[in-house]
């Protein structure tokens, strides 16, 4: 199939640049943010230990930013490869937030150097500090203006199409479609929120491996207490994304529910099996759920994928995706909040090592989130690349060979990833925190 | 002006910006390589860790910015260059992502794995040579269409002299760029060793360059007779190249004013780019895409032309500031610490 349909190619190929591409660039985003709380409250407690860790943070921001810009920059031109139909007729309409979003890549690009490089070339650490409010917008603008473009592709408006040609085109309200402001918002919590529970991971884990140090203590708790925030706010905003479907693409959030009939009352249903009559067995029936969800109301209709014909309803699979999602998104309010109400309330068992491998066992589940809730979305658009507009057939290239690229970049994110992990792995084992701490001294109340 | 020639203005300028800035990071790439294996390393390696890697992702976003901006105000070069280019494209990333990590993997992180280093100057060469097809495939003759899609016709460029002297020259102009470059880099830096090896490639790559380049016009005399008129009309752009070429020998030859020899090197480059594109309007693939027909709407213009105005009212001021802190700072260049 991958050597015979450049159609099939290219989605493989788009989804597994994207899909690697995101891990970085959801780091991208979220630790420099991070890095601001940990320095911040450094400066102001005067205490090294948030010192070291916004420095050892930065330290490995580098590694991961450089793949986040190689593998951004294959899949910024791969879109033209791949797609030049699509990119012909967008290009049109919404190169605007692309071209604006080159700009914070530069903002980005420029401060990130200044500051990593400049860490012992201030007196005064607050000059250092302010250079990183840069790198954290330049990131931030860049995931809002892809998503915007993303959400342009979900719900298209802005221009008017007459004999195939694009007219009346307005940039601006091409920009501020329906789905940009939840999608937006839930992309940039869920980042945050992700990285959050990474460097908890990190910390835990470094706890767990007999590190005993109020440095690791001192980590912990902040990561998680920050993860607390930003997994309830991609909860809200989750919902209202939900809301959002509901009214601009029911047919997604109808094949993500497998809610084949419209009806009032709707009933949420969780995990379970279609079997060859697409009947559903096993799940688990949430009665009313689905229609607040929805529209917030127990009562309201919900449509179901019967109002569709069958060649523009989405791959049932989303339903999974969509599942993984919100239960990885509760299982981790969950677990920090019982973390953070355990500290402030000194139950013993947060401090347990079992406690501490499911903290450890949070981060990848959240960026297996990320992962599931972007293949339920772009998954559940098809089979349109523009929703209504032009489908994915319209778009692709018609060259022969994107199957034999495919196999090159699977072979080059392997390198990537394995060389992340284990550049990383060496960077900070060959320079342990006790060592760091030797020369600066950090207070140790935690 | 026009918004079409205004934006294919600004496009080729930030091109111009990035054969700028990328060919003293792959040359210098490729230099380093090469000390490794004629056991002179650590001569270089100073240099790439204090000047390029501060800045490799400013480089970067360069590239970034071309191609995206073409696509923004020319669209249909999406459709054309996107469906003929998947091959070439696809290695020029991989490529890409090789050097890339190299700063990341080796520089920042434990340094000294000679294969990696090796590969990192290998790619700095095989990437303008691989970038540098597009710039032969817009000269035409080597795409037809089929069933109405662009195809490209590999045989014919394989075995087209044009398409080898351009990779020649993309790769010779690599190496003489970042050879002047860093000879007054060096030299700034105040070390001596480096700067009489950097002034030694330098020179090495002079004549080759010249001779390419003028290969190439010849050869176009017969690949694309519309477009070698057209250089011949601008005939003074490409002699006033000339003599600043010469002057950039000269100094370099005599160890004098290694900084004005860098300025002349941009000056000649920069008339012989123009020169190129202005006698290459306004095709932006011969003989099937122009620039007026294949521009955008004017309100997408109007709006990217005024996001580019803020843009760089917003970079200017931060690039200033990274060149003067990592470029022009006397004492980071000595590698002195000190405090500000
Ligand atoms: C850590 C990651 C994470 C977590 C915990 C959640 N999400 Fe999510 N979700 C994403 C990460 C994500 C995402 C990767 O960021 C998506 C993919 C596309 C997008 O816009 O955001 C997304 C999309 C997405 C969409 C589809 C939007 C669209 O296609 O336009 C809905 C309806 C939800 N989410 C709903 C929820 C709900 C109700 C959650 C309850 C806990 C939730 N998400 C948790
Ligand atoms: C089709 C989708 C995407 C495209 C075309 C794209 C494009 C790019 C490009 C070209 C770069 C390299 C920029 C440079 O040279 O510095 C990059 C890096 C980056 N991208 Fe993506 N991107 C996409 C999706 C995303 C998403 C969804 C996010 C955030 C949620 C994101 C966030 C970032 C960040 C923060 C960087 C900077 C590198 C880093 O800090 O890791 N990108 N992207
Ligand atoms: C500028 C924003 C984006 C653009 C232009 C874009 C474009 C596309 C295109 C052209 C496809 C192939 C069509 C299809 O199979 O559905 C696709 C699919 C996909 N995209 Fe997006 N995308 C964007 C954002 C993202 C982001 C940020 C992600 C996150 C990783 C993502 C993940 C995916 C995945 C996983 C697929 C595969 C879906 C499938 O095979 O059915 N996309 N996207």
């Amino acid at each position: 199939m991958l050597f015979e349909d450049p159609v099939v190619a290219s989605r493989f190929l788009t989804l597994l640049t994207l899909s690697f591409h995101i891990i970085y660039a959801t780091i991208g985003v979220g630790v420099p943010l991070m890095i601001m709380i940990a320095q911040w409250v450094g400066i102001k407690k005067k205490d090294e230990h948030y010192i070291l860790l916004a420095r050892r943070w930065a330290k490995g921001f580098v590694v991961t930013v450089a793949v986040g810009v190689v593998t951004g920059t294959a899949i910024g031109l791969q879109l033209s490869l791949l797609w030049p139909n699509f990119m012909e007729l967008a290009g049109q309409i919404i190169a605007l937030p692309l071209f604006m979003e080159v700009f914070a890549f530069f903002f980005e690009a420029i401060f990130l150097g200044i500051y990593v490089y400049t860490w012992d070339r201030f007196e005064d650490q607050r000059k250092h500090f302010l250079l990183l409010i840069p790198v954290a917008l330049g990131a931030g603008m860049s995931a809002f203006f892809i998503t915007v473009v993303n959400s342009f592709m979900n719900a298209p408006q802005g221009f008017d199409i007459v004999n195939g040609q694009l007219i009346n085109a307005n940039p601006i309200a091409a920009m501020f479609t329906p789905a940009m402001p939840t999608k937006v918002s839930h992309v940039l919590a869920t980042a945050y929120m992700t990285v959050a529970f990474m460097l908890a991971a990190i910390a835990a884990y470094k706890l767990l491996k007999g590190s005993n140090h109020v440095y690791h203590k001192k980590a912990l708790y902040l990561t998680m207490k920050v993860g607390l925030i930003f997994s309830i706010a991609a909860a809200i905003i989750g919902d209202f994304s939900g809301k959002y479907l509901a009214e601009y693409q029911p047919e997604k959030l109808a094949a993500a529910e497998w809610h084949f009939e419209t009806e009032e009352g709707a009933p949420l249903l969780m995990y379970g099996m279609l079997d060859e009559n697409n009947e559903v067995k096993g799940a688990i029936k949430i009665p009313f759920a689905l229609s607040i969800l929805a529209h917030g109301n127990p009562t309201s209709e919900v449509i179901g994928l019967n109002e569709f014909p069958e060649e523009e309803t989405p791959p049932l699979v989303v339903h999974y995706f969509f599942d993984l999602m919100v239960t990885i998104g509760v299982f981790m309010i969950g677990i920090s909040l019982i973390y953070w109400l355990g500290i402030k309330r000194g139950w013993a068992f947060v401090k347990a090592k079992w406690y501490r491998w499911l903290i450890v066992l949070g981060g990848p589940l959240s960026f297996l989130a990320i992962e599931s809730g972007w293949w339920m979305a772009e998954v559940g658009r098809q089979p349109w690349i523009l929703r209504g507009i032009m489908t994915v057939e319209e778009a692709a290239t018609s060259s022969d060979y994107v199957g034999l690229m495919s196999i090159l970049f699977i072979l080059l994110y392997i390198i990537l990833g394995i060389g992340t992990v284990v550049v990383l792995r060496k960077m900070f084992k060959d320079n342990p925190v006790e060592k760091e701490l030797e020369t600066s001294q950090g207070g140790d109340n935690a | 002006m026009t918004l079409e020639i205004l934006g294919i203005t600004v496009l080729w300028t930030f091109l111009f910006g990035y054969i700028i800035v990328g060919s003293i990071d792959y040359g210098a790439g490729f230099f380093n390589a090469y000390s490794i294996i004629t056991r002179k390393q650590h001569i270089l390696s100073n240099i790439i860790q204090r000047y390029l890697s501060p800045v490799w992702e400013v480089t970067n976003v360069f590239f970034v910015f071309f191609f995206v901006g073409i696509v923004g105000f020319f669209p249909e070069t999406a459709y054309y260059f996107g469906t003929i280019f998947l091959i070439p494209g696809s290695i020029a990333l991989i490529l890409l992502a090789i050097r890339g990590s190299y700063y990341a993997f080796e520089t920042y992180g434990n340094r000294g794995h000679k294969g990696y280093a090796f590969m990192y100057g290998l790619s700095g060469l095989l990437i303008p040579a691989s970038l540098s097809i597009v710039l032969t495939i817009s000269e035409g003759g080597f795409v037809y269409m089929e069933d109405g899609n662009p195809v490209l016709d590999y045989s014919a460029l394989f075995t087209s002299p044009l398409s080898w002297s351009i990779v020649i020259l993309s790769i010779v102009s690599v190496l003489y760029i970042s050879a002047v470059f860093l000879t007054w880099y060096a030299n700034k830096t105040g070390d001596q060793k480096a700067t009489n090896l950097m002034r030694r490639y330098a020179l090495i790559w002079a004549l080759p360059l010249i001779i390419t380049s003028g290969g190439i016009v010849y050869e176009l005399s017969f690949h694309n007779p519309a477009h070698y008129e057209r250089i011949i009309d601008l005939w003074w752009m490409f002699g006033l190249s000339f003599l600043l070429w010469l002057a950039t020998v000269f100094l370099i030859w005599k160890r004098k004013n290694y900084g004005t020899a860098v300025w002349l090197l941009f000056g000649q480059f920069a008339l012989a780019f123009y020169g190129f594109g202005i006698s290459h309007y306004p095709y932006l693939l011969y003989p099937y895409l122009t620039i007026h027909e294949g521009f955008t709407n004017q309100a997408m213009a109007i709006s990217l032309v005024f996001v580019f105005i803020l843009g760089f009212a917003l970079l200017i001021p931060s690039l200033y500031l990274l060149f003067k802190l990592f470029l022009f700072d006397k004492d980071y260049l000595e590698g002195r610490k000190k405090k500000e």
